[in-house]
């Protein structure tokens, strides 16, 4: 216990001072997706739900936020929390009617409802349609801390992201995590032994669509801006790529995720061009242009190979998993 | 004569062009459906095999002067092909496991084969022309219908009926679906599973790409063009039954009319109807219109 | 899930490896004042990636090396693909800002991401180019002091081929118009122009965006309509899928088919067969005269295409901006914006342009037709001029603006 305390201590410790060789707008952008990618897998990861539609948390989030603060001159948190709010609400309507149904008909209600919400933001004068609300004021905290600065931003991203982490540990660790995962390994079990499952699966659908909108919310501050493509399909895409290739069912894997798919869309040209530059080979140069080819060839590979996700094979390779009950293959 | 303020002969044009489109949905639900029916596989790379099949289609004519006559057999085979090696290679190790890592492998492909084509002939595309002797329009009173059109409906139809009847009413079918049933009893009587289902892959794959010649005359081959279009198949194989080869065939000439009606009296929401059906039909009747519990 | 010692080692693990991940990149220069630094984002392998992409780098990198040095100092460029994501042109930007010292930002397509750079930009104080971002908010509700909108807007676009088109004759229109804003935005404004010189809009249809649309059923409405001009305030894939159907109906026998924003990589996509007869507005043509000419050789040669008005635009509008540095003597925001708004600019992309105080760059654009294919003599041989439409006429007037910069 002492240790994962330890070793999360120092994780803190290393966000505290990564602005000093980092930077910061980068590492929010990277706290916001992880944010993101950790409340996914709480659904997946934890409750064994696959939402294909969960951009639509994030993205709504942001959009009503942005509106809070830009249009409605509400207060930074104030806004950051309507945003939440409206993803919760919108979590538990999406809920209601996709936990009625099971595996892969789950997986669609959620897509579908995601598809009408996206054409509805596309449409709803509110958003800006293609052109994105724009303009969102980064506001000051409780009017005391200007967050204009990115650094003082940072931090309040930084603190953020660790509740809503600490949250979802908590939540995992609790009896409600328990049984959560107990309806995961076998529902008809669960119901046998009396758990209302439908409720347990409905609270952690709905906690896993606010705490996505809170990474929403937060995200269009850090930007200021909002725009379709965090409601677009291929943002659900997304977070599921970075909870796999960081690893399902642990916690640390989805931030690990998001770093890499941030940095890929970041660096990938720079990368290339480095490489280009390096071996004088011009070909790599074209690797930047292709972001979609190599995004699409790591996905097969990480499925293929690297199932447990990059934490969850260097768990595994460490043989530190050896004390787990299950491996993350089975989700 | 008028309905709800549209002349009767503008709706029946509307209609039959809604239904041109629906053999298209028809066609490709019909691949997805036969995948996940006998695989248990969501495909999420049809839309990228359909637009391999139309690029394909192109290639041929282009570098190799192959007329679309001999591409509609051609393309289709060597999709199939692509299938085959892509299921001996990736699928087939991910059985075992739950549907979503199928799924995710498929979507890395579709991507790929996305930035491949598109590295190569950029996201305009390129134009394909129908062949001579489809290139015509014909006037059948109430409206004119491109003869191209034509020849996708017919030629669609019977695609799926043959389809259909070659699942559900031989013996080859019947065998097909029996392995997917109980596979262990199936090979105990000496068929050859794997392989069964490799082809069954590779079908399907085919399917997509014949969907992909039919296409090209009519619609830009673009490196994107499958991708939109995944997401409402998908929604229509729900819709039909997951499994359902007929509720393929049926809700995909069925949206295609819903979505030409909608398109006359209120085109906003044609894109969007196909999901608000889906949703009520999973709510209402999960295994879709036409399925049955697995 | 059990507390121990795994999770230690691989939480930071996790910690150390996901932030050395972000440090992974290139030699950071150091911010000195020796160096003019450019930065372009576009979209480099999506949906706009023919009309700007990997060619609007390669014209910017001619326009780096042509101007050679300014008063000793060297030029530096850097450019990323922003995948159509206003997020990360944001973080990007932002970047190139405060880490890389960057002095002038020029953004190519998604008007998104150029509306949140345009913001960024003027907190930044640095001139920011916006060349094939379409919103006219960037130069009325949203301008600042620091950006240019350079080539066209919606505005203009619509403005242009509509007058220029109705006065050619073609009075009775029908528009086919993409069901967001900026489908609404070219079919408003080219509605009115049209209403203003005499013609008429017989009707319209919207079709949904991001989706495979049933674009049969639409064009027959138009085809019932008996306009004599189908707009199509579309773009893009859409307005390719658009004009193959409406061939295939054969509506471009009985309507003349008016493409209100179009490049030349997508009538070269569709070929001269389809496209023929078609209306469109664009400011550059490779092959309107013997300076577009010369420099179009030189894209040839790189790119193995002809370059369309957005590539050109690139190179304008950064060899505009590094004239400005030299006129100002520094690279400071402020004197930079000053020269640029006060210089006429006449280069191989136009004769007639000038920076307005709303940061609108205007300039004599053109209604152009696609040529049929026995007219067409080499490659690329692709439009005929039919008529100039004056700056003034086609871009947003004073009395109209909404620009508080320019009352």
């Amino acid at each position: 216990m002492n240790l994962t305390r330890l070793g999360y201590a120092l994780a803190v410790a290393v966000l505290v001072i990564a602005p000093a060789f980092l930077y910061p707008v980068l590492v929010m952008k990277v706290l916001c997706y992880a944010l993101f990618a950790c409340a996914f897998n709480l659904l997946i990861g934890f409750s064994g739900l696959v939402s294909f539609g969960h951009a639509t948390f994030f993205g709504g989030a942001a959009y009503f936020c942005g509106y809070a603060l830009a249009s409605l001159g509400l207060p930074t948190v104030l806004g950051i929390l309507t945003g939440t709010a409206a993803s919760a609400l919108i979590g538990l309507f999406v809920g209601s009617l996709a936990i009625r149904r099971q595996g892969v008909y789950f997986s669609m209600i959620t897509l579908a409802l995601a598809q009408m919400l996206y054409y509805f933001y596309l449409q709803a004068p509110f958003t800006g349609g293609e052109d994105g609300l724009q303009s969102i004021p980064r506001g000051t905290l409780f009017g005391i801390v200007d967050l204009r600065d990115d650094v003082a931003m940072y931090y309040f991203v930084v603190a953020i992201f660790i509740a809503g982490f600490a949250l979802i540990m908590r939540v995992v660790h609790s009896p409600f995590g328990q049984v959560l995962q107990a309806i995961k390994d076998n529902e008809p079990r669960a119901v046998s032994l009396g758990y209302d499952v439908g409720k347990y699966k409905l609270l952690a659908f709905v906690l896993s669509a606010a705490l996505a909108g809170l990474a929403g919310a937060t995200k269009s501050v850090v930007l200021g801006a909002a725009t379709l493509t965090d409601v677009h399909w291929a943002m659900s895409g997304h977070v599921i790529l970075m909870t796999l290739m960081g690893g399902m069912g642990t916690f640390a894997g989805p931030i690990f995720g998001a770093a890499i798919i941030v940095a890929l869309e970041n660096k990938l040209g720079d990368v290339g061009n480095l490489l280009a530059d390096f071996t004088g080979v011009g070909w790599f140069r074209a690797i930047g242009v292709s972001v979609p080819l190599v995004t699409g060839l790591i996905f097969m590979t990480c499925v293929l190979a690297f199932r447990r996700g990059v934490l969850g094979e260097l768990a595994h390779f460490l043989r530190l998993d050896r004390r787990q009950a299950k491996g993350a293959d089975d989700v | 004569m008028e309905i709800l303020g549209v002349p009767l002969q503008a709706l029946l044009a509307q209609l039959f062009l809604g239904l041109a489109n629906g053999c298209f949905y028809a066609l490709l639900s019909l691949g997805l459906a036969i995948i996940f029916g006998l695989l248990n596989v969501i495909n999420l790379s049809h839309g990228a095999l359909y637009m391999l099949g139309a690029f394909v289609t192109w290639m041929g004519l282009q570098y190799l002067g192959l007329s679309y006559w001999v591409m509609l057999l051609v393309t289709p085979l060597l999709v199939g092909v692509f299938g085959v090696i892509v299921e001996r290679t990736t699928l087939r190790r991910l059985y075992r496991l739950d549907h979503l890592y199928g799924m995710l492998l498929m979507i890395g492909l579709a991507l790929a084969l996305e930035g491949v084509f598109h590295s190569f002939y950029g996201v305009s595309g390129r134009s394909y022309a129908a062949p001579e002797v489809l290139a015509g329009a014909t006037d059948i009173g109430f409206m004119v219908l491109p003869d191209y059109r034509a020849w996708v409906v017919a030629v669609s139809l019977s695609v799926c009926f043959a389809t259909w009847f070659l699942i559900e009413k031989t013996r080859l079918g019947a065998t097909l679906r029996a392995g997917t049933e109980n596979p262990k009893m199936v090979e105990a009587f000496g068929v050859n599973v794997p392989l069964m289902v490799t082809l069954t892959y590779g079908f399907g794959a085919a399917l997509a790409g014949f969907a992909g010649v039919l296409a090209a005359p009519m619609v830009q081959v673009s490196p994107l063009m499958g991708t939109n279009l995944i997401v409402v198949v998908f929604a229509v194989v729900v819709i039909g039954g997951l499994s359902s080869i007929l509720g393929a065939i049926l809700t995909g000439l069925g949206l295609g009319l819903i979505e030409g009606a909608v398109g006359i009296f209120y085109p906003q929401l044609s894109a969007t109807v196909v999901f608000i059906i889906m949703a009520i039909v999973i709510m209402l009747r999960p295994v879709g219109l036409f399925g049955r519990e697995k | 899930m059990q507390c121990n010692r795994s999770r230690f080692g691989t939480i930071v693990a996790a910690a150390f490896s996901s932030l050395s991940l972000l440090a992974a990149s290139p030699a950071l220069a150091q911010l000195s004042g020796d160096v003019v630094k450019i930065g372009f984002l576009t979209d480099i392998s999506g949906v706009y990636s023919d009309n700007d992409g990997q060619g609007g780098v390669e014209a910017i990198k001619m326009a780096v090396k042509d101007f050679g040095e300014i008063n000793g100092k060297k030029i530096e460029f850097l450019y990323a693909d922003h995948l159509n994501k206003v997020d990360v042109a944001s973080s990007k930007a932002r970047e190139w800002f405060d880490r890389e010292g960057l002095d002038m930002l020029v953004i190519g397509a998604n008007s998104g991401a150029a509306l949140a750079l345009a913001k960024l930009a003027a907190e930044r104080k640095k001139p920011m180019f916006a060349v094939t971002a379409a919103t006219a908010r960037l130069t009325n509700e949203e301008c600042t002091p620091y950006n240019v909108a350079y080539a066209y807007d919606t505005v203009s676009v619509a403005r242009g081929t509509a007058s220029a088109i109705v006065e050619a004759g073609g009075k009775d229109w029908f528009f086919l118009s993409a069901d967001y804003a900026f489908g609404a935005s070219l079919e408003k404004d080219a509605s009115e122009v049209i209403r203003a010189k005499g013609g008429r809009v017989l009707g319209s249809a919207k079709h949904p965006v991001g989706s495979t649309p049933n674009f049969s059923s639409l064009l027959l409405q138009a085809q019932a309509s008996k306009a004599k001009i189908l707009g199509l305030a579309t773009s893009g894939d859409d307005l390719i899928n658009a004009v193959k159907v409406a061939n295939e109906f054969g509506i471009n026998k009985s309507m003349t088919l008016a493409a209100i924003l179009t490049h030349i990589p997508e009538i070269n996509a569709l070929g001269l067969k389809l496209t023929q007869g078609l209306y469109l507005t664009d400011g550059w043509y490779w092959d309107q005269d013997d300076r577009s000419r010369g420099w179009a050789k030189r894209y040839f040669d790189v790119m193995k295409k002809m370059p369309g008005a957005m590539q050109a635009a690139d190179y304008s509008a950064v060899t505009t901006y590094l004239k400005a540095v030299k006129t100002a003597g520094t690279d400071d925001g402020d004197k930079v914006m000053a020269a640029l708004k006060s210089t006429s600019i006449s280069d191989m992309y136009t004769r007639s342009g000038t920076i307005r105080p709303d940061g609108r760059m205007v300039y004599d654009i053109y209604l152009r037709q696609v040529k049929k294919p026995e007219e067409s003599k080499y490659p690329w041989d692709y439009y005929k001029t039919i008529k100039m439409i004056p700056g003034e006429e086609a871009f947003t007037k004073k009395s109209e603006t909404k620009c508080s910069l320019w009352k």
